[in-house]
């Protein structure tokens, strides 16, 4: 049976699955319940000085064509508890828990002995680390906290630095993707001598406008002010982040990655990637703390099927087959392929590449008698009522796609619409050429030893 | 005979008449749009004799954009509403959804488009004009889908229309002889209205003989013959005519004309046929309260000629089937049919329906009731066709260019039942709009 267990810059949980500093770890009452439901450790909601005050009307969400919650943006402030409430129950759950990973989350003004007093106090509470919320997008940024200190690289030095010289046990660093180059601020991070990161927090948003109201999601009095997204949605912009924060080689710290995981996969991936634990938010505020079973679930399925002993043993496999775009092979080649046991004749496939993309899809029209004959092992036939109706079928003929491969250049659209699992499957294609990437082409060719590439026949 | 109401409260009658199947609610409709792949060149859109664009209008439904959605319906199909409720969507476009084969159940299109439909419809939106006046006029004789999808698509072109109806009432069998439970008297009634919105004018209780017809052909630039079909088949055997002996249509039509209690309901009900319309009577009659409905027919269950769905609703209203039953003669009680004498037959091919049927001598038997339906299909109007010099009738359909809708008849156009001899509303509506094209190709034409 594979160990789920972690060790993360020193501390140990159960699992990688941690919840992130959220409304889901805004209590000791939320937290032990977490613990309870196999989450292995948690950032407890971000700490201040003073409780403030939140707004009424916080969340506005994106539904995809009857999904929901694909994104979710919020304009919450961090805790509206007082410290010694947060930090008397962080005590006794620390007590309660002491095989649970509990790193607690602090955001204060940007004063050296404010931060001294808070983290602390912090320690002093029996946290296991914490984690300094440098992501903030929304309100705590105008009063110069959150992204506005992880915005710049020199107030993100100087914080960690006062942190660090307070503090005696893990210091993360969370990062905000509101940065044009987020390995700056991680390396800002490392400088100082943080002892992990965490990313990503939230994106800068307006998640959508009332078209009856006018006013923005979610409305406060008729007005709104941009929020941070998060959710399954941003989870492709933080894998970004985490691969290049994990391939940085002036940062080398431990990370944990957060961003859009609803699912196993998207933990695996994260790790993958180079995060050795994963923080969630949206998918527990949308389903509750329950789904850590099916991430545990399938995380433990998939190592099994794997081989992987411990969650180390695949922690950041994938990280160094990302590079630049310039190494990639130019000589490799694969085209569409149609399994037409599989098609259901739909043409999605068809329009997608004909409309957008190389025109590389054949269109003919079969009679339904002829298809019968071909297709008896697949056709769903329906007589009734002394009429006979075949799915797929209309005008009595049955639309057959095929793929030329002449010309499909290969860039797998068809087979991300298909709506049938593995009926377009992308195939590679010997190209008899060794490979070579652009940087070698500008090589050769600025040295005379081969030809211009010719572009692909377009219609 | 009884009435209904003597045996049902009028609340159980509301509710076993309540629609098959019932409404979608908006989130259940959106989520079913979800399923749809939008497919490109759709199955569905080309399975639909009217060739409603189903792929564009599920999408506009999943973007809340369900006025839109029935724009998109009734562009194609002027009775959408109705279609969406009546057709027989499981051989049609629903039969042709890829979604059969990906998940082994159509996406739901006649209930998405009933919803559609039905959010317009309760927004009392408009969508279609009457065209700039041709100063061409034309009479369309019946008022059933066939006539008023003719008349609609006319009109919007700008011709004068004058629609000439028989009965009381409009719509033809949309209104009268649809089974209550699938389009209500008063759903029927509203799409007629979105008809008469752009000028039509029917004039009702107005039934046209060959003379008239005759005369109109000259008044007229053209002249659309949307009559449908006649009564029912005759069986052709003793006592047929005794009291307590239905016709399909009469027993049919009265869940339209009168309140359920008023309907006239036998204790056990025999219906012999076993085609659709066999279906609606037995259906009606489970609920109308009758204690036995059976249905006989001369062939077996492999051979009839009603649609999967609608054996299978029979089946859940718990009829009985009497199958390889020919009828031989009424069984009369004091002048009162009683019951029909049967002889079993022996088909050379059971999966066939026109395969020979052979009589087993000395089989004969009894199935008693006191309401006995005749549910067989309906004849032609031969009365009136044969009344026309030059029209070409063939096996009793007026013989058409399919193309075109032109009858052997110059400026004589038709479509519907009278053409196919019976054939669903979703086909007169299509053939409406067929001869509405071919009728304003001629008279532009002439002009
Ligand atoms: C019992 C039954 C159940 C059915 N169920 C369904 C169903 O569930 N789904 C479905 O899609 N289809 C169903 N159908 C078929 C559908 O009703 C017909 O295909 C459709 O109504 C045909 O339309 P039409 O315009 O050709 O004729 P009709 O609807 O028959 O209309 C013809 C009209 O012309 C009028 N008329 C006739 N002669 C004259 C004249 N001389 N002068 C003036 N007016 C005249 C009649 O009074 C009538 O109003 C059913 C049919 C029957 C009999
Ligand atoms: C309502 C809400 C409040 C949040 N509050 C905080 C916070 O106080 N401190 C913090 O570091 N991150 C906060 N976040 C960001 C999350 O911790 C997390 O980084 C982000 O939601 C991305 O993860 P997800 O896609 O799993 O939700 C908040 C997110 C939400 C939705
Ligand atoms: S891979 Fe791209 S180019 Fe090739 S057939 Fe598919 S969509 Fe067209
Ligand atoms: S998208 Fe897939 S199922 Fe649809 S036609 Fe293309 S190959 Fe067939
Ligand atoms: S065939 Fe089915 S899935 Fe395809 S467009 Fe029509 S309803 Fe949608």
């Amino acid at each position: 049976m594979p160990d789920l267990s972690i060790e993360f810059c020193g501390v140990k949980a159960p699992n990688p699955f941690w919840l992130a500093s959220a409304p889901p770890t805004n209590s000791a009452y939320q937290v032990r319940r977490a613990y309870d439901a196999g989450w292995g450790g948690v950032v407890w909601k971000t700490l201040g000085t003073e409780p403030i005050v939140n707004v009424s009307s916080r969340y506005g969400a994106i539904d995809y064509d009857g999904r929901k919650v694909a994104g979710l943006n919020n304009i919450e402030l961090i805790t509206d508890r007082t410290l010694d409430d947060n930090l008397r129950e962080i005590a006794e759950v620390k007590r309660d828990y002491p095989n649970h990973a509990l790193f607690v989350s602090l955001m204060v003004e940007s004063k050296r002995e404010t931060w001294h007093d808070i983290v602390k106090r912090t320690q002093d509470a029996g946290a296991d680390g914490i984690e300094l919320n440098f992501g903030c997008p929304h309100g705590m940024s105008e009063r110069g906290m959150g992204s506005a200190v992880g915005q710049v690289p020199d107030y993100t030095c100087m914080i960690v630095e006062w942190v660090k010289e307070a503090a005696n046990i893990p210091v993360m660093v969370k990062l905000t993707p509101n940065v044009t180059d987020v390995r700056v601020i991680g390396r800002a991070a490392a400088k100082s001598n943080a002892d992990a990161i965490s990313l990503i927090n939230t994106i800068n948003s307006i998640v959508g406008v009332d078209l009856d109201t006018l006013a923005p999601k979610p409305a406060v009095r008729g007005n709104g002010s941009h929020g941070g997204y998060c959710g399954p949605a941003v989870k492709p912009i933080a894998l970004n982040m985490v691969s290049e924060i994990a391939r940085d080689p002036q940062i080398n710290l431990p990370i944990s990655g957060i961003g859009g995981i609803q699912a196993w996969q998207d933990a695996v991936e994260f790790m993958l990637l180079g995060a050795s634990s994963v923080q969630v938010c949206t998918a527990v505020m949308h389903y509750g703390f329950r789904i850590v079973e099916h991430l545990a679930s399938g995380l433990e399925g998939w190592m099994r099927e794997k081989g992987y002993a411990k969650v180390s043993d695949f922690v950041g496999l994938s990280k160094n087959k990302i590079g630049d775009w310039s190494d990639l092979d130019l000589n490799y080649k694969v085209v569409a392929e149609i399994d037409q046991d599989k098609c259901i004749h739909c043409g999605v496939c068809y329009i997608a590449c004909e409309d957008g993309c190389h025109q590389s899809i054949k269109w003919d029209k079969q009679p339904v008698a002829d298809y019968l004959k071909q297709n008896s092992h697949k056709a769903h036939v329906l007589h009734s009522g002394g009429q006979t109706v075949v799915a797929g079928a209309g005008q009595d003929v049955v639309n057959l796609f095929s793929i030329n491969q002449d010309t499909c250049v290969g860039c797998n659209m068809c087979s991300l619409v298909c709506p049938v699992n593995g009926c377009i499957n992308m195939k590679t294609i010997d190209t008899g050429k060794s490979p070579m990437s652009w940087r070698q082409y500008q090589e050769l060719l600025a040295a005379g030893k081969i030809d211009k590439i010719q572009p692909p026949e377009h219609v | 005979m009884p009435r209904a109401g003597d045996r049902l409260s009028s609340s159980q009658l509301r509710a076993n008449f309540a629609d098959v199947p019932p409404p979608l609610v908006a989130d259940e409709a959106r989520v079913e749009a979800s399923r749809c792949v939008f497919c490109f060149d759709a199955p569905c859109t080309r399975a639909c004799p009217t060739h409603i664009d189903i792929p564009k209008f599920i999408r506009q439904i999943m973007h809340r954009d369900e006025i839109g959605a029935a724009k998109t319906i009734l562009s194609s199909n002027i009775l959408g509403g109705s279609c969406a409720r009546a057709c027989p969507t499981e051989v049609l476009c629903e039969g042709a959804c890829v979604d059969n084969t990906l998940m082994k159940a159509p996406v739901q299109i006649g209930r998405l488009q009933r919803f559609a439909c039905d959010a317009a419809s309760a927004k009392g939106v408009r969508f279609f004009e009457a065209g700039v006046p041709t100063g061409k006029r034309v009479a369309v004789i019946g008022s059933g889908p066939s006539g008023l999808s003719c008349a609609h698509e006319l009109r919007k072109r700008g011709h004068d229309i004058t629609v000439f109806e028989a009965r009381d009432v409009p719509g033809g069998l949309n209104t009268l002889g649809i089974a209550a439970y699938k389009i209500s008297t008063e759903f029927a009634l509203t799409e007629v209205e979105l008809v008469k919105q752009l000028g039509v004018n029917i004039q009702l209780n107005h039934a046209v003989d060959a003379t008239e017809l005759r005369g109109m052909l000259d008044e007229y630039d053209a002249v659309f013959l949307g009559i449908g079909l006649g009564k029912t088949q005759a069986l052709g055997i003793p006592g047929e005519d005794l009291p307590g002996v239905w016709e399909a249509l009469d027993f049919i039509f009265q869940t339209h004309t009168k309140p359920f209690e008023d309907c006239e309901i036998g204790k056990h009900v025999l219906a012999i046929g076993a085609g659709n319309t066999a279906a609606d009577v037995a259906t009606a009659a489970e609920r109308l309260g009758a204690e036995e409905v059976t249905i006989a027919y001369r062939r077996g269950e492999v051979a009839m000629p009603a649609f999967a769905y609608e054996y299978e609703l029979m089946k859940q209203d718990g009829v009985r089937f009497d199958w390889f039953a020919q009828p031989k003669r009424v069984v009369e009680k004091n002048g009162i049919a009683c019951g029909v004498e049967f002889v079993r037959t022996k088909p050379d091919d059971p999966n066939s329906r026109r395969s020979k049927l052979a009589v087993i001598p000395g089989s004969e038997f009894i199935i008693e009731a006191d309401m006995i339906v005749k549910a067989l299909g309906q004849e032609p109007l031969l009365d009136l066709l044969n009344a026309l010099p030059g029209l070409n009738v063939e096996g009793g359909k007026v013989v058409v260019d399919r193309a075109t809708g032109a009858t052997s008849v110059p400026g004589l156009f038709a479509g519907g039942d009278c053409i196919s001899k019976g054939a669903e509303i979703v086909d007169a509506v299509q053939e409406g709009k067929i001869a509405a094209a071919g009728i304003h190709e001629r008279i532009v034409q002439n002009a």
